[in-house]
């Protein structure tokens, strides 16, 4: 994927749900409307809800790749 | 031991429910005179003979299909087994896939996993099949009647013109609530799951269908099943459909209503909430929702310390398990999810108590969180 690197990386690989999904919520505010927040988690719940979050908190959902140890990363960009 | 107890609020229908009051003299009356082995000659094995063969009689009747298309198993599981891999047994000789929605009850995808290859058909975002992604050839098509967690009903019939494969139908979640759909060569339905006992399954096979029993044969009453035939419990499940029928149209209205007011209360008095599945094109009984940061199990807790008995497809908290496969493929929040089905006898009361306390109760888990 071809996106800059979030300026925000969670670390949430051992957290369960929904805790990554609370993480993002508490953190999306630490970025700039515009920049991009990186979810690592290995919680196979958070592949479908942080999409879902992004729907229902009206953010944009970007996509997943992976963080440097192969952990999925999900991309979050805030735009409110 | 007295093992009677009467959970006062059990929203939970959709798992089990009790027995229904019409089949309990038939049980009773089933268990004294119903022991015997029905495949015997002499005078108590003929009058075993006789109640399940007026139990196949009755069940037929009740859901419009003929007698001679319906066996008895010992679960809805084992129906679904036999129905799904009995249908596909020629297909898969010619190394077709087993074709299923992406929303099928967890019956039907491990059966299909132990069968042979796996095919799952996508759903949009209210869990109704992909129309256009249904293949054209494939061993089998598994198409359920409505679904189990999110209560969508699936168009089975539009499905079934688009495939040149058999339709295997798993109508556990419907049976008895509405009537079964057209298209399928083989279905499925689960006894306690209208109030009947548990330990009885439907497997229905339409006489032109090619079923090949997937399994071994057994020397009984009837070839596409196997073991002693469970006569008294047979008999009450088929009591119980027919009194589940006659009266379905009363309940289901008032439990389409019921369900109507946790939809509208839920989306308007729980903050971040996501209400999954069709308003309208749903089981009458069933509705789920998913609670943004809140645990599912924490809230499964929670709700039956205040008196309400709920299930939940979250994950949450146990690592072992993967969250509900219904809920993903929709693209629907997995965690703190809840899922509410209606008993016969549900009332306003019951539902309006439970939307009165569900906001309290979301509301204490997401502050233990700052939320």
């Amino acid at each position: 994927m071809n996106q800059p690197e979030p300026a925000l990386e969670l670390d949430c690989r051992t957290m369960l749900c929904p805790m990554p999904v609370i993480e993002l919520a508490r953190h999306l505010a630490d970025v700039e409307i515009g920049q991009l927040i990186g979810v690592v988690a290995n919680d196979a719940a958070a592949r479908v809800d942080v999409p879902a979050w992004c729907r229902m908190r009206e953010q944009e959902f970007v996509g997943t790749d992976t963080a440097a140890d192969g952990a999925p990363r999900h991309l979050v960009r805030r735009l409110t | 031991m007295d093992y009677r107890r009467r959970v006062i609020r059990d929203l939970d229908a959709a798992s089990s429910m009790p027995l229904h009051p019409a089949a309990r003299d038939t049980f009773l009356a089933a268990l004294e005179r119903g022991y015997a082995d029905p495949r015997r000659l002499h005078a108590s094995a003929r009058d075993a003979r006789l109640l399940l063969d007026n139990a196949r009689e009755a069940t037929a009747e009740a859901l419009g299909v003929r007698p001679d298309e319906v066996s008895f198993t010992a679960t809805g599981t084992e129906a679904v087994h036999r129905g799904l891999l009995g249908l596909a047994q020629r297909g898969l000789r010619d190394g077709l896939p087993i074709a299923h929605t992406a929303v099928e009850h967890s019956a039907v995808l491990h059966a299909a996993r132990w069968g042979g290859t796996r095919l799952s058909v996508p759903v949009d975002g209210l869990g109704h099949v992909v129309l256009e992604d249904v293949p054209s050839r494939a061993a089998v098509m598994a198409v359920q009647s409505g679904n189990h967690e999110v209560g969508t009903i699936q168009a089975v019939a539009a499905a079934s013109e688009r495939t040149d494969a058999p339709v295997f139908t798993d109508a556990c979640a419907s049976m008895g609530r509405i009537p079964l759909p057209e298209g399928w060569s083989a279905a499925a339905g689960s006894a306690h799951k209208w109030g009947g006992p548990a330990g009885v399954g439907i497997l229905l096979v339409r006489k032109a269908a090619r079923w090949r029993n997937p399994f071994p044969p057994d020397d009984r009453v009837d070839e596409r099943t196997a073991g002693f035939e469970n006569v008294p419990a047979i008999l009450a499940a088929a009591a119980s459909l027919q009194a589940v029928v006659a009266e379905r149209d009363e309940v289901n209205a008032r439990h389409h209503d019921l369900i109507d007011v946790v939809r509208a209360r839920v989306a308007a008095e729980v903050a971040d909430v996501e209400v999954v599945g069709d308003r309208d094109l749903r089981l009458p009984h069933i509705v789920t929702f998913s609670c943004l940061y809140v645990d599912g199990e924490a809230l499964v807790h929670e709700l039956d310390r205040r008196g309400f008995g709920v299930a939940s497809g979250s994950s949450c908290t146990s690592s072992a398990l993967t969250p509900s496969h219904v809920l993903e493929a929709m693209g629907a929040l997995t965690h703190g999810n809840v899922r509410v089905s209606l008993q016969r006898d549900a009332t306003r009361e019951q539902v309006e108590s439970f939307c009165d306390v569900l906001p309290e109760v979301v509301r204490d888990l997401r502050a233990r969180v700052g939320l």
